[in-house]
């Protein structure tokens, strides 16, 4: 597994997302408190919400459009929802974010 | 014969070094040690209650003349070692001299000082010596001093100095204390207990400037503007491993001197323990691994195995009455589950983090009596699963109750204020339980709590059912969301009455049993906190749903749209052609005129919205808030200017209102008009608030809406004059702020408190409506301001991806 530094921890606000574009789609980073950090598909299997627009609240984000919600750690939707978004591996390394560079090149086959 | 030892650093981590070497081996070595502080090795760590009074310097010294004496140590203390030669195998001191066969570098660390202009003038200070520590006593109650940094550090000397009556201000850039080893919740309780202390905490704080007069320090700058009055600055914002001596001899350093399982460095005579070293990537500051380095230096010195690793750590703040732990790693792991336990009546939070069946950190506040036994099933990775369910209460306990849902309001002191409309507190309404008023009705009888709007209604039957226990039947009350039983109401009335500034406060105090709530809870709290303490809270943009957050109203497929304000609905040439310009040069595939008189552009990309806002920006636009619970528009007819049936300047009245309301939020939309006659053509009596003018003055009417349900509006009053009129809509939107529940539009709001309580607040009683004007006012001087012009200039950069893979050449 190689790393890709993809931006310092205090570019994505605490509680809060931004995007990673890649050239087979975006993927979200999730801050979900000071040290800890999510990667996952960008887009909620049931309409395509953007979820890195959603609330992000313990380790869960609620997509913006519909409400359905994830769990960040698994990608399984909670509740009566039925669906799971792709996760990806990240690390924090002296507050930089390392994203899975398989995350990046080849995501169709993740 | 004897080998020579060399020491660099008398500091905790070498004196151990040197105490295990000479139990072990009294004559194995030679040992010179040297010191650049005049002085031997003392406990540094407990510089913090010398500093408070606690102890005298005396008491902290660990290795006095005659410790060194008996070993035979050759001390040459106050003396600058100026180099290290590894071929000669010779360290060069100021004074001399001194060939090693073995060498140990403990040059300890550097205190951080942020090079802000001014960092040099006199009185600024870091925390780390005797010398800092004397100068800080040096302080009393006719001085002021700010403290940079809200860590372990920074508060010990905080509170220190405001035990000797110091005006102390601790300036924090992070949300919240001690954010390395506190969650927010623990953070909270943290800030409240110091702030208890006398100590002044401003969080979210960074620091500009020193200012300084004749070269010494005069006030800190934040770089909001707020000047800090200081005598004393103290830096304590971290330690940076002093790796300089090892780096001019050619070891390897990275952040510190690179060492390996044995302390040993890249020389394979000369060992490091302490602050100073780079062990598997990380760097040391707490005492505990200092001393495991310690001891597996000595031993290696003694060519014995030893092999140093890294343990998990727990911290314990040494200022009294504070009483927190934490432990281990509880914000750094994905794949964890948490137990979350609050107590508000006796301030206490707990939280454990949960993977894979073991525990592998806490975090305690207020009562940390189980903190050792915590730390004892992380360190040893005990299995929880069977006990999962009671772990958080402790070794003692094992099943029972679970937390009072009651508590809350069980905590509240008599005098808190239960009824704010009839200035009711929970003392009164005891009383009057006591005298026999068992039921809600008896109680609002007797002292008209909740007799009025209502929205108090839960918590007087609950504080019905603290007082009568099982004799009170609770009606089931729809809790916010499933993280908290609290209802909406009461948990606005508790964050007046109790007067919660922060949603950790409101998370804390009021007994959530998530860690930071849920996409349901977050935004109504968020509102209410910026709805009743304007100065005081923050507005949180990652508790606003994404329109109000974005300032655009996101479409369903993931683009937006963008609505300028037009002031009533009037607008010019230079304006709409503005508004064509962006809708060209950004590709906007739909421009459409929207019912409340403005232009709506549809489909913007969300990278390109903070350009096109700059865009409008220039041209004099700002936001039309077309997607806020806040207010959306005036809407107005022509009135007297064209009309030859207006009454009325229709629409210089709505351009006023507009002028006045906009950027406010409320508990859901809010939509205004203003028709010029009975004729009604701005169609006023279907909104929020409508005003129809007639020949006499103005009829204000409320509770309208044309969505779901459709309804008139109901006459609130008329009133002779435009002031009037303008006032009576400013208190209305105000009564709503203040006690509608979220998400409910106005006319459902009014269905729940009353027309004939509205006009008692807003129409006869005038004093009551001049309040309710200041309180609007006063939000207003705050949130009265485009979003749009202020996400251009600060926030441009966050609507950008925060990496972009598809700009790299294609393989």
């Amino acid at each position: 597994m190689s790393w890709i530094d993809i931006g310092h921890i205090d570019e994505v606000p605490l509680r809060g997302a931004r995007l990673v574009k890649t050239h087979i789609g975006c993927i979200a980073v999730f801050r979900t408190a000071e040290a800890e950090v999510f990667a996952a598909t960008n887009s909620c299997p049931h309409r395509g919400g953007p979820l890195s627009e959603g609330i992000v609240h313990g380790q869960s984000v609620t997509c913006p459009l519909h409400n359905w919600v994830f769990d960040l750690n698994t990608g399984e939707a909670q509740g009566a929802d039925d669906g799971r978004i792709t996760t990806y591996p990240v690390r924090l390394e002296g507050g930089r974010i390392l994203l899975d560079d398989s995350a990046v090149a080849q995501r169709s086959a993740a | 014969m004897k080998q020579r030892l060399v020491v660099i650093g008398a500091g905790m981590a070498s004196g151990r070094v040197l105490e295990h070497l000479t139990d072990a081996a009294p004559d194995a070595f030679d040992i010179t040690l040297f010191n650049a502080e005049p002085r031997g090795n003392y406990n540094r760590i407990m510089l913090s209650p010398v500093l408070s009074g606690e102890k005298t310097y005396q008491e902290i010294v660990t290795h006095d003349a005659a410790w060194y004496a008996e070993r035979s140590i050759a001390c040459r203390f106050g003396e600058k070692v100026e180099k290290i030669d590894r071929e000669m195998k010779v360290v060069e001191g100021a004074n001399g001299h001194v060939p090693y066969d073995k060498l140990v570098i403990a040059t300890g660390s550097n205190p951080f000082i942020i090079p802000l202009p001014g960092h040099d003038l006199d009185g600024v200070i870091a925390y780390r010596d005797l010398e800092d520590t004397q100068q800080m006593m040096g302080m009393g109650p006719d001085n002021k001093v700010v403290v940079i940094g809200g860590g372990l550090l920074g508060l010990e000397a905080a509170a220190g100095m405001a035990a000797h009556g110091v005006d102390v201000t601790v300036v924090h850039i992070i949300g919240h204390l001690m954010e390395r080893q506190l969650d927010e919740a623990a953070g909270y309780l943290l800030k409240k207990s110091l702030e208890d202390k006398g100590i002044k905490i401003c969080l979210q704080a960074n620091s500009k400037e020193v200012l300084g007069h004749d070269g010494k320090i005069r006030a800190l700058l934040l770089d909001d503007g707020t000047e800090l009055p200081c005598d004393l600055l103290v830096m304590a914002v971290g330690i940076r491993p002093n790796t300089a001596l090892a780096q001019k001899a050619g070891l390897a350093t990275g952040r510190g001197v690179h060492v390996d399982d044995q302390m040993l460095t890249s020389d394979p005579d000369v060992y490091a323990v302490g602050e100073c070293v780079e062990h598997d990537g990380e760097v040391f500051g707490l005492v505990a691994p200092l001393y495991d380095q310690a001891k597996v230096a000595a031993q290696a010195l003694l060519e014995e195995e030893a092999a140093f690793a890294q343990k998990t750590l727990s911290t314990k703040l040494k200022v009294t009455g504070c009483d927190l732990f934490s432990a281990g790693d509880f914000a750094d792991a994905p794949g964890r589950e948490d137990i979350v336990f609050r107590d508000p009546s006796r301030g206490v939070y707990k939280r454990l983090v949960i993977e894979e069946d073991r525990l592998i950190g806490a975090v305690m506040y207020g009562d940390t009596a189980d903190g050792s036994w915590f730390f004892g099933l992380i360190k040893d990775g005990t299995n929880i699963d069977e006990m999962r369910e009671t772990l958080i209460f402790g070794p003692a306990y094992q099943g029972g109750d679970t937390a009072d849902p009651l508590s809350a309001v069980a905590a509240l002191p008599p005098e808190a204020e239960i009824c704010g409309c009839n200035g009711v507190c929970k003392g009164d309404i005891v009383e009057a339980i006591n005298a026999g008023a068992n039921d809600l009705g008896a109680v609002r009888a007797s002292t008209k709590a909740s007799a009025s709007c209502a929205t108090c209604t839960g918590l007087v039957e609950q504080v019905l059912q603290a007082t009568l226990g099982d004799a009170f039947q609770m009606p089931t009350a729809q809790p916010i969301c499933g993280c908290t039983d609290l209802t909406h109401e009461d948990v606005r009335r508790l964050i007046q009455g109790q007067e919660l500034k922060s949603q950790a406060a409101v998370w804390q105090e009021l007994g959530w049993k998530t860690p930071n709530g849920c996409h349901v809870c977050r935004p109504a709290i968020n509102y209410y906190l910026l709805a009743d303490w304007p100065l005081e809270y923050q507005d949180d943009p990652q508790s606003r749903l994404v329109n109000e957050r974005k300032h655009a109203n996101i479409q369903k497929d993931g683009t937006f749209s963008v609505v300028p304000r037009m002031w009533g609905g009037i607008t010019t040439p230079q304006e709409l052609r503005a508004i064509a310009d962006a809708a060209d040069k950004y590709d906007v595939p739909t421009v459409k005129v929207t019912g409340g008189q403005r232009i709506d552009l549809l489909g913007v990309k969300g990278e390109d919205l903070p350009a096109i806002w700059s865009d409008l920006n220039n041209a004099g636009l700002v936001s039309g808030h077309a997607y806020s619970k806040g207010l959306r528009t005036v809407k107005t007819c022509v009135g007297t200017d064209h009309c030859r049936f207006g009454t009325q300047d229709s629409t210089g009245l709505g351009v006023k209102l507009e002028k006045i309301l906009w950027g406010s939020w409320t508990p859901h939309k809010l939509k205004l008009a203003v028709s010029g006659c009975p004729r009604n053509c701005a169609e006023a009596t279907c909104k929020d608030i409508g005003v129809v003018c007639v020949d006499s003055g103005y009829q204000i009417s409320i509770g309208g809406a044309a969505g779901m349900d459709v309804k008139e509006t109901e006459l609130l009053c008329q009133v002779p004059s435009e002031i009037e009129a303008i006032e009576v809509v400013m208190a209305v939107t105000q009564a709503y702020r203040e006690s509608g529940k979220y998400l409910d539009r106005l006319y459902k709001w009014l269905g729940k408190v009353g027309m004939d309580w509205v006009k008692t607040q807003v129409v006869d009683d005038l004093e009551n409506r001049a309040a309710l004007v200041e309180r609007f006012e006063l939000s207003q001087s705050i949130y009265r301001k485009d979003p749009w012009a202020e996400h251009v200039r600060d926030k441009a950069q966050t609507y950008a991806p925060i990496a972009d893979f598809t700009l790299e050449a294609a393989e």
